[in-house]
């Protein structure tokens, strides 16, 4: 369980971007972070790993108090995919290597090569791992990057806005493998999204931000048409579709 | 169906193979290339002998006792300079590159040459020290070397301090590059004739100065850098992948920066107060290689090391033979080759940047 209490944030003497900010989330739940441009939702994802400092607050996982685990131990526990994918002049294989560096001592060992083979393997991008990453498309090196994530054989996995240069396509074959890792894998994802009707497809618990407040936090019916009209300042409907929960804009 | 998936999985394996296999042939190549134009270089000069006995020479075992003088107090320390310092200076110019994520970063375009060759002037010019055989050889280099490495401190404070981007800081090596060329054309209008030709003949920059004390002295330096460098190879793959990703990975990112811009100073601080302005070395041997195996830096940063050498090696080689027995300014060939080389890289080969 990673368990946030009473987190806090401002960036130097700026006002505050987050105050007392309490929640949870249980191993193998899929958290989607909600709210308007500017209100703190990356800027609590950071607070997760270190990132970015809180200035007040406690993050802990299983009672244990994040802030007293060295940068290693961490990244042991907590995974982390960021917004800009990068787009560097190294093979797929060096890149997901990359996620067995909190467990390297001078090199890496054949439990890490098979790990990282498990990865890639489980994000069907083996057949690129001789490739270099600025030769793939973005949805290829989004899915390297997630498999960077998975080698690191993380508790949780923290996702800054992962589908927002990627095609419809690729947005819904990235939510749905990240959602069927989170229940095989028992992994608790965190997800910082825009698009509420991929939030409500592929989530399974919401939390909104307002006012540098947690605004609610629940499963799917804490996603409400007052709730967002309150949130986004925006008139929604929410109906239902073929089994799926649409949320439809006046 | 399962024939075809293993097929494939076969090829990808090869693949990956193939690209490791290329590094590797790279960095045996270079290597050779290393050893010829060591042996091109040992041979080079208005004392013409046969190979062998020449690489005799070098334990002291030729037939002629003069080629044994010849090689073992002449070219072989020269030899070695180059090779050290030319190593030194492409491997600190990788992971200046891959630190600042800038592939502009250089120990020259920091301005931590512009700082020796500062300290240089100050010690010919104010204190007087180019004339003074015995204090004069120590004391320029040492200012030099205080030069350089007060240029590093202003880089480096700006970086812990004021929190200046790894851009910025490329920007205020820039800015005090011009500051201390200033300086050091101020003491040169004030200076004699012979002040003068001390300190052009020192900008020139030359590999013939050292003796084995000084090539000892770089070569422990430079092997420790190298050494903590390589311990930190895959620290320098995370940050190519975004700070962020690199703090995630339980780097301590802040600390790594600093760390290595200390020892990248340092290192070529001293290897610039020794062998006076060599430019471009640090700048493109880590491109040059970069083209071939990418941005791995378990081939990068050996690679880098080894280009570095060989660069400075044949633009040795090239002062000497150019127009013997006069040998031209190494400082002046190196610019004069690493320009156009890297105007070629820049264009032909735009997207092997350090950060890309």
């Amino acid at each position: 369980m990673l368990t946030v209490e009473n987190l806090s944030f401002r960036y130097k003497s700026g006002p505050p971007v987050l105050n007392e900010v309490s929640f949870s989330v249980a191993d193998g739940r899929f958290l989607a972070i909600l709210g308007n441009n500017g209100v703190g939702k990356s800027t609590l994802l950071k607070c997760f790993n270190r990132i970015l400092t809180p200035s007040g607050g406690r993050i802990s996982m299983d009672g244990v108090d994040l802030s007293r685990l060295s940068g290693r131990e961490l990244a042991q526990r907590i995974a982390f995919v960021a917004q800009s994918v990068p787009n560097t002049q190294m093979t797929v294989h060096d890149i997901v290597m990359l996620g067995r560096k909190p467990y390297m001592k001078w090199s890496f060992t054949e439990k890490d090569h098979k790990i990282i083979h498990e990865s890639m393997d489980r994000l069907g991008i083996s057949h690129l791992r001789g490739r270099f990453l600025n030769c793939l498309s973005g949805g290829e090196r989004q899915k390297v990057m997630l498999a960077r994530a998975l080698a690191q054989q993380p508790q949780y996995l923290l996702l800054d806005e992962p589908t927002s240069s990627l095609d419809p396509r690729n947005q819904h074959e990235m939510l749905k493998l990240v959602r069927e890792i989170a229940i095989t894998h028992g992994i608790g994802v965190v997800i910082v999204i825009h698009d509420l009707n991929l939030a409500v497809r592929y989530c399974d618990r919401f939390l909104f931000l307002h006012n540098t407040h947690v605004f609610s936090h629940g499963d799917i019916s804490t996603v409400t048409p007052d709730t967002i009209r309150q949130v986004y300042r925006m008139e929604v409907d929410i109906i239902q579709h073929r089994g799926q929960t649409l949320i439809v804009p006046q | 169906m399962n024939l075809k998936k293993s097929a494939s999985v076969n090829n990808d394996a090869a693949a990956y193979r193939r690209n490791q296999l290329k590094s590797k042939s790279f960095l045996l190549i270079l290597f050779a290339m290393l050893i010829v134009a060591i042996l091109l270089s040992l041979r080079a000069g208005s004392y013409k002998t046969p190979t062998l006995e020449l690489i005799k020479g070098i334990f002291g075992h030729a037939a002629d006792s003069k080629i044994n003088l010849v090689v073992r107090s002449n070219r072989l320390p020269r030899i070695c300079t180059a090779i050290v310092a030319g190593a030194g200076l492409g491997i600190t110019g990788c992971v200046l590159q891959a630190i600042l994520r800038n592939p502009l970063a250089s120990s020259s375009t920091l301005g931590v040459s512009q700082g020796a060759s500062f300290g240089a002037a100050f010690a010919i010019i104010v204190l007087q020290m180019g004339s003074a055989s015995g204090l004069g050889t120590m004391a320029i280099p040492l200012c030099a070397f205080i030069g350089s490495v007060s240029v590093a401190l202003v880089i480096l404070g700006l970086s812990r301090f004021r929190q200046v981007s790894p851009e910025g800081i490329i920007l205020a090596g820039v800015a005090i590059s011009f500051m201390f060329t200033g300086g050091t054309t101020l003491m040169q209008y004030f200076a004699d004739e012979i002040q003068l030709n001390t300190l052009v003949f020192w900008t020139f920059g030359s590999l013939g100065n050292t003796d084995w004390g000084d090539v000892g002295r770089m070569a422990a330096m430079v092997l420790f850098a190298s050494l903590y460098f390589m311990l930190k190879r895959w620290d320098f793959n995370a940050l190519l992948s975004g700070e962020e990703t690199a703090i995630s990975l339980g780097i301590h990112v802040r600390r790594l920066t600093l760390i290595n811009m200390v020892l990248c100073c340092l290192t070529s601080s001293m290897i610039v107060s020794y062998i006076g302005l060599i430019n471009f070395i640090g700048l493109v041997a880590p491109h040059v290689v970069r083209l071939v195996v990418g941005n791995n830096h378990v081939y990068l940063l050996p690679g880098s090391a080894i280009a570095g050498a060989l660069l400075l090696l044949l633009g040795d080689l090239l002062a000497r033979v150019a127009i013997s027995p006069a040998i031209l300014p190494i400082g002046a060939i190196t610019s004069i080759l690493g320009g156009p080389l890297f105007l070629y890289l820049l264009f032909k080969g735009g997207k092997h940047s350090a950060d890309g």
